[in-house]
């Protein structure tokens, strides 16, 4: 029974990091478009790639 | 984390205060290379800092400098990229959004504590049959409200939010029994933990918290797809105006911006931008949008013309008038205004089901407690066995039975192309007896054909065919489009001279060739016709009829034989509107009659007991659809028609409108059903509830048991074939 002390802990703990890494991802917008994030993996275009290709300075 | 691309860049740009965010909807968006396609055409333009395609919503976020870049630029580089896109006139839809996102992660902390909570009862349960001593149980109870206090406080806020605005209104609604469950669930199982004892419902009450948030976020997110899917169909309707600077210099501005006093040019095939008064030009405008009325009015200066109708002759100016001074517009926004109110009347089958359960539930506790108490039972075990009557009368299944069926019937649609917007549409298209169409647009494509005849003289058809290949109007393209079918090659002629409101003139053979209206051509004939005259030869004339849907007879014929009153209210001419009717099999038609005929047409049906589903198109059809009881309107509609109408359909045929009735009567009847298994488990385990024999496991295997079966129970409609079932059935 002494076990109980830390496999309880220890269960819930693994838990509430699995809830945190949804609620995380959640709110950092990982589930806004499903769709479109297949199509993404597959194209060489690469977000950070165009942003730094085109910095604000540019334009100027 | 990309999503949060807008924070992202906003901290990585030093003047990021002056960054403004324009959400474009991009219907075409469909695949992988379309989003790059959109987001690299974006990246291009000057002022643009960051793009952003959405493939689920079908929307481009765009990051941009105002004061480098405007929407217009935005769209028309997406048009020449040939996405045809239109910003998002208003974000209502952002807060709705900001819901759904706010029930995620409720439910993902319910979903989380029901687990862990469950795994513990479960050890319990389990334990109570072996050698689990009392110290470890309590322990095991404990760690149980540990986890299920803070979840009901976070999870279950939606719930007591909802029941708090609803008893605070003196209404009942079905959240008042839940939260009353579940509060009392958690309360009296910290009491009991507090006493050792074994009625702890601290499971119950997070599974109930869990399952219902999972029915709402569903629920929530197929109205946030289907609104959004909507407004992507209106905003393409938008157009952008010409606007005509003082200086006679012109740019494109949206139609949105126009005020009063701007003078905007409108080109041959353009549609007019907004209501105002011909400054100059002489044109024909097809107003079929606006009156059902197929042939086009000619118009010249001093007439007024209205936004959502076409030019289709030579260029217009046009001076916008204020829509105050605008006696068709302002009168048709009374009208709707006027007729929406019956409709906010309406009382939905969850409410109507509430009212009755949760006064039966909470009579039903008391009475326990009563008897028990009556019987001499001590005042906390009373109370026990009342509380587990709350909780076993299974709210759980009862709440879910009408969403789960709901959202199955909006996406069974949605797939089928019928965007359904209206929360309580559904259910209303479930009760109607009577469908009433409009001609134009909606039994019809709005589209002219030729009227096929035997002796159609195919020398003077090919003639004029080519002639008219030259010209954007209505008649002029039927006309090419006719030649073609009947497999004549059109040739290119020269030198056609368009006489707006006449017709076409060419000397290009050698010999003066007119194509227009018998007047001008010079022969008298009736004038519903277009004909094509040859110097010195006898004048040929070509009748047009407005195009059907193809199965416009076969749905009609199909209504009617299922027993619904079948009418065809139409704005257009009366020869038009028989024609129409006899070929779809209508009896019950009515031509040439305004918009406030149509909606006292509507009134006078559901005074005689029918409830009527118009089916319309255009503007002067708008206030009737906003009077019968549900309304369709196809995605070719004007907007306004579209924002009074229940549900949009896409595509050319009518077929969806059978499937749009069907489908709403098959949800309705399983939602019925759903009632049905929820009061037979109600009957079942109330009486033990009340006699004390309920468990904590027996409550949780009745709360998962009876909603497993009703949304399996909803989701039946998701695949079954569905006839367009008898009026009354």
């Amino acid at each position: 029974m002494t076990s109980l002390a830390w496999l309880i802990p220890a269960a819930l703990t693994l838990g509430m990091m699995g809830l945190a890494a949804f609620l995380w991802a959640l709110r950092s917008g990982q589930f806004d478009d499903l769709e479109g994030a297949k199509w993404r993996a597959i194209s060489d275009d690469n977000d950070r790639l165009a942003m730094s290709e085109r910095s604000p300075a540019d334009d100027v | 984390m990309e999503a949060a691309l807008d924070v992202t860049l906003a901290r990585q740009v030093p003047n990021a205060e002056v960054l403004q965010t324009i959400v474009l909807s991009v219907p075409s968006i469909v695949c992988g290379n379309c989003i790059r396609s959109v987001e690299n055409a974006l990246r291009a333009l000057r002022g643009v800092v960051a793009a952003r395609a959405n493939l689920t919503t079908k929307r481009v976020s765009v990051v941009v400098d105002p004061s480098r870049t405007s929407t217009i630029d935005l769209t028309t580089a997406l048009e020449r990229a040939g996405f045809p896109a239109a910003p998002l006139v208003d974000n209502s839809d952002t807060d709705q959004a900001a819901r759904t996102s706010e029930l995620i992660p409720r439910a993902g902390v319910a979903g989380f504590a029901a687990a862990n909570i469950m795994l513990l009862s479960v050890s319990v349960w389990s334990g109570q049959a072996s050698d689990m001593d009392g110290s470890v149980k309590d322990l095991f109870h404990w760690l149980s409200a540990l986890i299920a206090l803070p979840a009901v406080a976070y999870a279950g806020q939606p719930f007591f939010k909802s029941a708090f605005a609803a008893l605070r209104s003196r209404r009942l609604n079905m959240d008042v029994p839940i939260s009353l469950g579940v509060l009392l669930a958690t309360a009296m199982s910290l009491f009991q933990t507090m006493r050792s004892s074994e009625q702890i419902y601290f499971d119950a009450a997070v599974t109930l918290l869990f399952f219902l948030l999972i029915g709402r976020v569903l629920d929530e997110r197929m109205r946030t797809k289907a609104r959004g899917a909507a407004e992507n169909l209106i905003g393409l309707r938008a157009t952008n105006a010409t606007l005509v600077e003082p200086d006679q210099t012109t740019k494109a501005v949206p139609a949105s911006s126009l005020k009063p006093g701007m003078v905007i040019a409108v080109a041959a095939g353009e549609r007019v931008a907004g209501d105002g008064e011909v400054i100059s030009g002489r044109s024909e405008i097809d107003e079929s949008l606006i009156s059902g009325e197929t042939r086009p009015r000619a118009v010249s200066i001093g007439d007024s013309v209205y936004a959502g109708t076409t030019n289709c002759g030579g260029s217009l100016r046009v001076r916008i008038t204020a829509a105050e001074d605008n006696t068709l517009l302002s009168e048709i926004g009374r009208m709707m205004l006027a007729a929406e109110q019956s409709r906010g009347r309406y009382v939905r089958l969850a409410d109507r089901a509430s009212q009755i359960y949760a006064p039966a539930v909470h009579v039903l506790g008391l009475l326990t407690f009563i008897v028990w108490m009556a019987l001499g039972a001590p005042w906390d075990q009373s109370l026990t066995h009342a509380i587990a009557v709350l909780i076993i009368t299974c709210p759980c299944a009862l709440a879910l039975a009408v969403p789960a069926v709901q959202v199955a019937a909006m996406s069974r649609l949605f797939n089928k192309g019928v965007i359904v917007k209206a929360p309580d549409g559904l259910e209303r298209l479930a009760e109607i007896d009577c469908v009433v169409f409009d001609k134009t647009g909606t039994l019809t494509t709005g589209e002219l054909r030729l009227k096929t005849s035997d002796d159609v003289d195919t020398v003077a058809l090919g003639r004029a065919g080519s002639i008219a290949a030259a010209s954007k109007h209505p008649y002029a393209q039927a006309l090419t489009k006719a030649a073609r079918a009947e497999g004549i090659r059109i040739q290119a002629v020269d030198g056609v001279e368009e006489i707006p409101g006449s017709g076409l003139l060419t000397n290009s053979a050698g010999f003066e060739e007119k194509v227009g209206s018998a007047a001008w051509v010079g022969t008298r004939g009736r004038n519903t016709s277009i004909w094509y005259a040859a110097e010195g030869r006898p004048a040929v004339g070509f009748d047009f009829i407005d195009e059907q849907r193809t199965d416009a007879a076969a749905c009609v014929s199909e209504l009617r034989q299922a027993g619904y009153l079948v009418g065809l209210l139409s704005g257009d001419r009366r020869e038009a509107v028989a024609q129409t009717a006899a070929s779809c099999g209508i009896e019950d038609w009515t031509a040439e009659v305004r918009p406030d005929q149509k909606l006292q047409v509507i009134e006078a049906l559901k005074a005689r007991g029918y409830k009527s589903l118009m089916v319309g198109d255009g503007l002067n059809d708008a206030p009737a659809l906003a009077a019968g009881h549900a309304s369709l309107s196809p995605a070719s509609a004007i907007d306004i028609a579209q924002n009074a109408a229940d549900a949009v359909f896409q595509g050319e045929i009518l077929r969806p409108v059978i499937e749009t009735l069907a489908v709403a009567k098959a949800a309705r009847r399983l939602a019925l059903q759903n009632f049905g298994i929820a009061i037979l488990y109600n009957s079942v385990f109330v009486p033990l509830a009340m006699a004390g024999y309920v468990t904590p496991l027996i409550a949780a295997l009745a709360m998962s048991g009876s909603s497993i079966t009703v949304t399996a129970n909803a989701l039946r409609l998701r695949s079954m074939t569905l006839p367009l079932p008898n009026v009354g059935t």
